[in-house]
């Protein structure tokens, strides 16, 4: 079970190296062989296709795992794999912010509080989902009504530009047109800060001695 | 439709809103939920930055990308907070069992 964990951690590991150093070689003007033939497919098609795989896996384990840390690592996966599919659209300083926020932030949290609430010898039991059936059954009613309105619409396409380090252009977006609600978006920050501690700290009764007195 | 092209993003999205709203819906850990939530805001993260890249053009889209992230780790941080609240009060994180309003 352990060594399972492990290799899996391993995996996680290369998987976000490779992101970062692929973000990094867009960022430095690099692109994608995308003229690469490999068959009917070209290499970009083949890193596109092995990605969104990744990520729909990791997806698929956060929703169907019967342990809450497989659906942790599952969820891992999915965010590193929707970190470099935004390498594909030309969003370097997207993709690093995903890493960054998402899975050093955000999937941090999320394994702390499953450490926290979860007592670790039931940790099997502790992910019961509400039946099998119906979430194939949603996931059958939601899925194939997106993709098909994906398909079908005729999205006004244009060629799209070439890929290009974007971290200048958005700098320049925040401190422009989008200033208020970058401002805004610390406020929401500091406030979520406060609320989240005076939220989740313990409180005493007014009977029970202060434990950290003792 | 070998070449991947605008709809391969929005079929990508779409499974991930997919899934994120299956698993919200199944779950009865309220972590899991919380889980689910940040699948359904990658698909739509996804589906913002895609039509940035093959129809608007400029980084409107990846504006709105970033701005998603900020408040998804609000919303984590929140949600996990409310979480740990929960557990105190019901030692449990069952969310069919957090059913009383007050103690």
């Amino acid at each position: 079970m352990s060594r399972k964990i492990y290799t899996w951690v391993v995996l996680a590991a290369l998987v976000v190296t490779f992101v970062g150093a692929l973000a990094l070689e867009v960022a430095r003007g690099a692109f994608l062989p995308g003229d690469l033939a490999l068959g009917p497919f070209t290499l970009g098609d083949l890193l596109f296709y092995g990605f969104a795989a990744l990520t729909l896996a990791g997806a698929g384990a956060t929703a169907f795992s019967k342990n809450i840390v497989y659906s942790a690592v599952g969820l891992l996966g999915a965010l590193t794999g929707a970190g470099a599919i935004y390498v594909f659209l030309s969003a370097d300083f997207l993709a690093v912010t995903q890493l960054l926020v998402y899975i050093g932030g955000v999937l941090v949290l999320i394994l702390f509080a499953v450490m926290l609430t979860n007592r670790i010898t039931e940790v099997t039991v502790s992910n019961v989902s509400l039946g099998l059936p119906s979430g194939l059954a949603l996931l059958a009613a939601t899925a194939p009504v997106l993709a098909f309105v994906a398909i079908a619409t005729p999205w006004p396409e244009r060629t799209p530009d070439p890929l290009a380090p974007t971290t200048r252009a958005i700098g320049n977006a925040f401190l422009t047109g989008w200033l208020l609600p970058f401002e805004l978006a610390s406020l929401v920050l500091l406030a979520t800060l406060i609320g989240a501690v005076i939220i989740a700290r313990k409180e005493l009764k007014a009977d029970e001695p202060d434990p950290s007195l003792r | 439709m070998l070449h991947v092209g605008l709809q391969h993003f929005l079929i990508l999205g779409a499974l991930l809103f997919s899934l994120g709203l299956v698993t919200v819906a199944t779950r009865r850990n309220a972590v899991g939920v919380l889980m689910g939530v940040e699948l359904i805001l990658n698909g739509a993260n996804v589906n913002f930055v895609a039509f940035n890249h093959y129809v608007t053009g400029g980084v409107s889209g990846q504006v709105f990308a970033l701005f998603v992230i900020v408040l998804a780790a609000a919303e984590a941080a929140v949600g996990l907070a409310i979480v740990l609240a929960v557990f105190q009060s019901f030692r449990s994180i069952d969310v069919r069992l957090a059913d009383t309003m007050r103690e």
